[in-house]
């Protein structure tokens, strides 16, 4: 071990702040990057989800001439763009 | 090799797979990075020239290293798209980009707060450093082009294109240090030489720079499945699927 005590550890030989503040950036960084991906995750499919069950309900309340309904945009379709 | 590359033009056959790639990715990432945290901030023995703040190190070398291959594999998979218009190609370099963006941010970050200490100032306009700010702004030209079109398709197409131009940029920043006078030392982290660092300050190095590739190909994994639920929200394989996970 490099260090005699936990006060030693955390002023890193009189460095604390340039050593907190690079490692303190990366991990928060990497935490904020990975939660966003489960947020995201999640919500599409929610997304998908919701729009299943909508159209099954549809289907079973009007089972002849059944049109799909148009979305409403909720914001984890704004990017949704299709295909040219 | 051509039953492979069909295989891979199907979004639902790269979605299963992953499915089961990603979780030894997410635990390799984890384990490897809280190893070389704590064996990096707690045991390795400080520099005898620059103290603690050695220490740095163990973020921005493999930032640094993940920036600049992250690049290289977001052109590699926009050659792939654009030969073989392989879907998922396209669908990774887009989750690409920004994990990209932010590894160069951490690079430049630590090493601006690095070069305090150590070079008494924090930026300087040679030939590393600017590179690198390169770097960051083609990802963000990268990431602008693909939203500026209406077409997703022209949108991955110019993404692409950028890319593939803009990997010229890596051979520049990785010999910067040789070709041209400047601040930035020459790399001290190469799998064999160790001659560079002590080997007490060289392991925790491998396995901080194994734990950001690990993160790197886990957090992709990750993203790409996310940008097919997005992209192919309508494909009645989704729909079975959507239904199936809670």
């Amino acid at each position: 071990m490099a260090f005699s005590s936990l006060n030693e550890f955390f002023a890193m030989g009189g460095h604390a702040v340039y050593v907190w503040a690079a490692w303190g950036v990366t991990a928060l960084l990497m935490l904020v990057i990975v939660w966003h991906a489960r947020q995201e995750r999640r919500q599409l499919l929610n997304v998908v989800k919701r729009r299943v069950r909508r159209e099954n309900a549809q289907r079973n309340a009007q089972p002849s001439h059944a049109q799909p309904l148009q979305e409403p945009v909720t914001s984890a379709q704004k990017d949704v763009r299709h295909d040219a | 090799m051509w039953a492979f590359i069909n295989k891979l033009r199907s979004p639902k056959w790269f979605y299963a797979i992953s499915a089961k790639l990603q979780p030894l990715f997410w635990v390799a990432a984890t384990l490897l990075l809280g190893v070389g945290t704590i064996w990096g901030l707690v045991f390795a023995p400080e520099d005898y020239q620059q103290g603690n703040s050695f220490r740095i190190i163990y973020v921005h070398v493999p930032a640094a290293f993940l920036a600049q291959s992250i690049f290289v594999s977001m052109a590699v998979s926009g050659l792939v798209f654009m030969v073989w218009k392989i879907k998922v190609a396209d669908m990774a370099a887009t989750v690409m980009a920004p994990l990209g963006a932010a590894m160069t941010f951490v690079a430049l970050f630590s090493g601006a707060v690095w070069g305090v200490p150590t070079w008494g100032t924090w930026w300087m306009w040679d030939a590393r450093l600017t590179s690198m700010l390169i770097l960051l702004f083609l990802y963000l030209g990268v990431i602008a082009l693909r939203g500026a079109f209406s077409s997703r398709d022209s949108g991955s197409r110019a993404a692409s294109v950028l890319a593939m131009v803009g990997v010229i940029n890596i051979p520049i920043i990785k010999y910067s240090v040789d070709w041209w006078y400047t601040l930035h030392q020459p790399a001290t982290f190469t799998i064999t030489g160790r001659a560079a660092m002590t080997m007490d300050m060289w392991a925790p190095l491998l396995i901080m720079v194994l734990g950001f590739y690990c993160f790197f190909i886990a957090l992709t994994l990750m993203r790409t499945r996310s940008e097919i639920l997005r992209r192919e929200a309508n494909k009645h394989w989704v729909r079975e699927l959507a239904e199936e996970t809670n």
